[in-house]
């Protein structure tokens, strides 16, 4: 009798994959607040108030010179949008925080009020991995967090493999690596055995606070400061850890297919 | 009674005076040591304190029949001391990790090796145990790992499939988070302890909140402590579906592994609800809870937990009802009880070798003063018993919830914490979903930490998946593996 509960239990629960990207994205939690926003011209003269309660030093300001904030060290606590008075910190609910060059991540000089988004891999690169990516992931240091919902994105809900996307066991099948963790000093040699096993063409992304900048444990002698120094990197999605809609708009956007379902 | 004497005895989130802590020379208190460990106390922590250039050695015991915790130290030592772990093998990473710390050697210590020390760009992992014959071949795994899952050396002897030892080498996730406490708390200390194993961020964020609220002579307000212990049950649903579910996968039985893997994903969910994130980063904090379960939320948090669970009582109907699943897990992986209670398991693995063995019932602390989930227990040892004991915990973890979310507790969510204590050590145990969490706390005559220990569950429970795979199939190393689930990351701190 099993078999056939089993089955009717299945038909009856349907499809359960959500409808993004061809329908809406499935919103943030309320608490969540997403990507953050620093207006640098509201900050008077004199005020480090966010500096001084950022755990990571991701806000910092020089005398004389206007506030920066490096999203790639956010953790996204909050602590700086509760403190500031003058409403120069701000969270915006957006949950796409995915860029391409480390720079990106850094806010504040005028114009450059919030991240600049990734652009997609250029044409020949796309050409190149078709209508598939594969990917070999390395936590080098992660807390098993963004691990956590790497993994997430394959199960039914989000099924990555729609978009051709994969998580593949050997190195020699993928396309890329996807690194999360502050890249410990016990794990450097592992992460480089990997890359290099990696044919060419090949893309290296970056998950997580740790994995961009040392997150939690910025500053440590035990780790590399992030993936950086061992790997170059593609693709940086900030975050601790960042939400998985996060990092599926990273992938999809450095896949160009966000741009295609827009055309 | 004090059983635990002539050890200092007190409760579980409290304090006491360093002076208070009786000292007794390192040959003394290895032998008081294990006297009660033979009397049925168990070994929770057992580190070194740097006193110039020599090392006090920290012995911290539980009794958890008497709901009590003991504590002694020896005269600062340097040099090397007669090793516990011959007669208790309970003591072996302890000493090993004392060891590399502070370089005091166990004499007698039958396995001294690195822990997590890194030589180099690598772990400095010494020469592995071998098995020698003719049919005897080794298999060598890791550190990185054929799925998304954190890196480890695993080394197999096998005689044809089976496997006869299994030695695990650890170290690559070191982060060196001990070492950043000293002279803490730090403005980021917090941030550090919610990911000393990001999967269990309630369990340690709660763990180091009621050492500081201990050190500073404060409680954390009722509702913040129900709100931890709802909290903590959520976490636990999370990661016991999860690991259902990837046993499930393991198996081949994917009507079970697709649903969990959703299901998981919806309770973390109920975790982002409270708190924005879905690990619970930014929850709990010394002295109380950051963000209030107002009575909407509440509403929407009790609605959904309703049709999360109805979601995962079925799928673990079908897992549970397919003969095809059972028989994989019967009698594969087994630790038997007394291995359990000599290598100190805790968690779940431990009480799946029948032992009645769980924080929130033996030393509760916090909310569970007041209500406690009864514990689950199954005796027989194998995977079979780890994955009953998780989904006898899935119900009863989501029992509890509905109950508590009932019944909500009023009052403030916050409360100021004053400045630790000098020259005080506090410990605080959190039964989290792997099983014992224990942070102890040192401070100086300063205030501040002059040591903080950590220890994961994951440092005694290794020893017991080493232990399961012996006699066992090295195909089954998956299952037994995921009935486990421990942490890297944890362990290597």
């Amino acid at each position: 009798m099993y078999i056939f509960d089993t089955l009717m239990n299945r038909m009856r629960r349907g499809c359960q994959t959500m409808a993004y990207p061809h329908g809406p994205a499935p919103a943030l939690p309320d608490r969540h607040g997403g990507a953050l926003r620093l207006d640098a011209s509201a900050c008077p003269a004199g005020c480090d108030a966010c500096a001084e309660v950022c755990p990571t030093g991701a806000i910092s300001r020089q005398p004389g010179s206007s506030t920066t904030l490096d999203l790639g060290r956010c953790l996204f606590c909050g602590a700086c949008t509760k403190t500031c008075p003058h409403g120069a910190v701000t969270r915006t609910s957006d949950h796409r925080l995915a860029v391409r060059r480390r720079d990106d991540l850094l806010l504040g000089k005028p114009g450059e009020e919030e991240l600049r988004l990734a652009e997609a891999l250029d044409k020949k690169m796309k050409s190149l991995l078709g209508r598939s990516l594969r990917l070999r992931q390395v936590s080098a240091g992660g807390c098993c967090a963004c691990e956590a919902d790497i993994n997430v994105l394959g199960t039914i809900g989000w099924d990555l493999g729609r978009f051709g996307i994969q998580y593949v066991a050997s190195p020699r099948h993928a396309d890329g690596v996807l690194i999360t963790g502050p890249v410990t000093k016990g794990m450097e040699l592992a992460l480089r055995k990997t890359w290099e096993a990696v044919p060419e063409p090949r893309i290296a992304i970056a998950l997580g606070a740790c994995a961009i900048s040392g997150g939690p444990f910025i500053g440590h002698p035990q780790h590399n400061g992030g993936a950086d120094p061992v790997v170059p990197i593609d693709l940086y999605i900030p975050g601790c850890p960042p939400h998985p809609l996060t990092i599926l708009d990273g992938f999809l956007r450095l896949l160009g297919r966000l741009e295609e379902q827009k055309g | 009674m004090n059983t635990l004497a002539p050890f200092f005895s007190f409760a579980n989130a409290s304090r006491v005076s360093w002076a208070s802590v009786p000292v007794f020379s390192v040959t003394k208190l290895v032998r008081l040591t294990g006297e009660l460990i033979r009397g049925g106390a168990r070994l929770v922590a057992w580190f070194g304190v740097p006193d110039h250039d020599e090392t006090t050695l920290v012995a911290i015991l539980a009794m958890d029949d008497d709901s009590i915790l003991g504590v002694a130290r020896s005269e600062p030592v340097s040099g090397s001391y007669p090793s516990l772990t011959p007669k208790y093998p309970q003591a072996h990473l302890f000493e090993r990790e004392a060891w590399e710390q502070h370089g005091l050697v166990p004499v007698g210590h039958p396995w001294l090796k690195p822990v997590r020390h890194t030589n180099g760009d690598a772990p400095a992992n010494a020469p592995f145990f071998r098995v020698e014959g003719g049919e005897v071949h080794e298999v060598a795994v890791g550190p990185v790992h054929a799925g998304v899952i954190e890196p480890g050396h695993f080394r197999f002897q096998c005689a044809g499939e089976e496997v006869m030892h299994l030695e695990i080498a650890l170290g690559y996730q070191h982060r060196g988070v001990e070492d950043a406490l000293a002279g803490g708390p730090h403005r980021g200390t917090v941030f550090q302890m919610e990911a000393v194993a990001g999967d269990s961020t309630i369990a340690h964020a709660t763990a180091h909140a009621m050492v500081m609220e201990a050190l500073a002579g404060v409680e954390a307000p009722l509702r913040a402590q129900w709100l931890r212990a709802v909290a903590l049950e959520l976490e636990r649903l999370a990661n016991h579906t999860g690991d259902m579910g990837a046993l499930a996968m393991d198996v081949a039985f994917l009507p079970t592994s697709s649903a969990c893997g959703k299901i998981r994903g919806d309770f973390l969910n109920l975790t982002a609800l409270l708190c924005g994130n879905r690990f619970g980063r930014g929850l709990v904090r010394p002295g109380g809870c950051m963000h209030d379960l107002e009575p909407e939320r509440l509403a929407t948090l009790v609605e959904r937990l309703k049709t999360h669970m109805a979601d995962v009582e079925q799928a673990m109907a079908w897992f549970w009802d397919a003969a095809s699943v059972r028989v994989r897990f019967r009698n594969v992986g087994v630790v038997h009880p007394p291995q359990a209670v000599n290598i100190g398991l805790v968690g779940p693995a431990a009480r799946a070798c029948g032992l009645v063995r769980d924080v929130r019932f033996d030393h509760p602390a916090g909310w569970h003063r007041f209500s406690q989930a009864p514990v689950a227990v199954w005796p027989s040892g194998d995977i079979f018993a780890r994955a009953r004991v998780r989904s006898l915990e899935v119900q009863r973890s989501g029992r509890y919830l509905f109950e508590q979310l009932a019944e909500p507790v009023d009052g403030e969510l916050r409360t100021a914490l004053g400045a630790p204590q000098p020259e005080a050590l506090a410990v605080a145990l959190v039964e989290g979903w792997r099983g014992e969490v224990c942070h102890v706390a040192l401070t100086g005559h300063d205030g501040r930490f002059r040591r903080y220990k950590i220890k994961d569950p994951s440092f005694h429970n290794w020893s017991g998946l080493a232990l399961a795979l012996r006699g066992t199939a090295v195909s089954d190393f998956p299952i037994c593996n995921k009935s486990f689930n421990l942490s890297y990351c944890g362990f290597d701190l």
